[in-house]
């Protein structure tokens, strides 16, 4: 029985880095792999974003040091990233979870979907952004 | 080997937890887009942009404990998230175990973080 399990076998891998740019990526892989960086992202950044809650909560001092602390330009733009990875992580667990219950998974609508993730998510983050920034 | 339809040279081995924290990351994701929103339409509504509706909006004790709810749900998925980026992606098995305990360790301390910036007398 043993012997029959440890016989050698072909391994699927994740495709190695130096091969990604030999690969055409499907919008659809493209939406995979952002949801992935974008989700490392948020868990990255857990400390910052439990820090901004705390000090914005703790006291009227404490609340100001935030407004200061989040008016820094790099601040805005560590704000604006995380932005950019909640709506990209939220639109693409949401198609997943109705490609989970079997809707939409032919090839096509498959890349309407994914095409639809970014319509959704670009925008708003660059809403975000103008917002940030003060545009209004 | 008569009932199943399996073969009878497949073995199954596994620790079996793909199917639950399969299911957890489902679960957990509904719980915070829920979560996100009563988030927006409880800030967006409120004229109160200032320390007090912020701070206002985080005392009653029902916001204070969806938080932590969806805090939790967060750190599982995280969790299962994580985990299975250092198991696609870190092949060395000490270093793989090193980084998965430190993740654990990491959002359990978050969470006891999170109760204390919630329930801070």
């Amino acid at each position: 029985m043993s012997d029959d399990v440890k016989k050698s076998r072909p391994e699927f891998r994740n495709i190695h880095i130096v091969d990604l740019m030999n690969y055409r990526m499907p919008l659809a892989s493209v939406i995979s792999i952002l949801h992935r960086v974008s989700g490392l992202l948020l868990f990255l950044l857990l400390p910052f974003i439990l820090y901004l809650l705390d000090k914005s909560l703790l006291s009227e001092e404490s609340f100001d040091d935030f407004k200061a602390v989040a008016s820094k330009w790099f601040v805005k733009l560590i704000i604006l990233a995380l932005s950019w990875a909640y709506l990209h992580h939220f639109c693409a667990g949401i198609r997943h979870l109705v490609m989970d219950v079997h809707v939409g998974l032919d090839k096509d609508s498959a890349r309407k979907s994914a095409a639809g993730v970014f319509v959704v998510s670009l925008p708003l983050a660059a809403l975000v952004a103008l917002k940030l920034f003060g545009v209004f | 080997m008569a009932n199943d339809n399996i073969g009878p040279k497949r073995l199954v081995v596994g620790a079996h937890y793909g199917m639950r924290d399969w299911l957890a990351q489902r679960v957990t994701a509904i719980v915070m887009a829920l979560y996100t929103v009563i988030i927006l339409v409880t800030f967006l509504t409120g004229k109160d942009f200032s320390y007090e509706g912020w701070a206002g909006m985080f005392a009653m004790q029902w916001f204070k404990i969806a938080t932590f709810v969806t805090l939790m749900a967060l750190f599982y998925h995280a969790w299962v998230g994580v985990r299975d980026i250092w198991m696609d992606y870190v092949k060395p098995v000490a270093l793989r175990l090193t980084l998965q305990i430190a993740t654990m360790l990491w959002l359990i301390g978050c969470a006891g973080w999170a109760a204390q910036i919630l329930w801070r007398a």
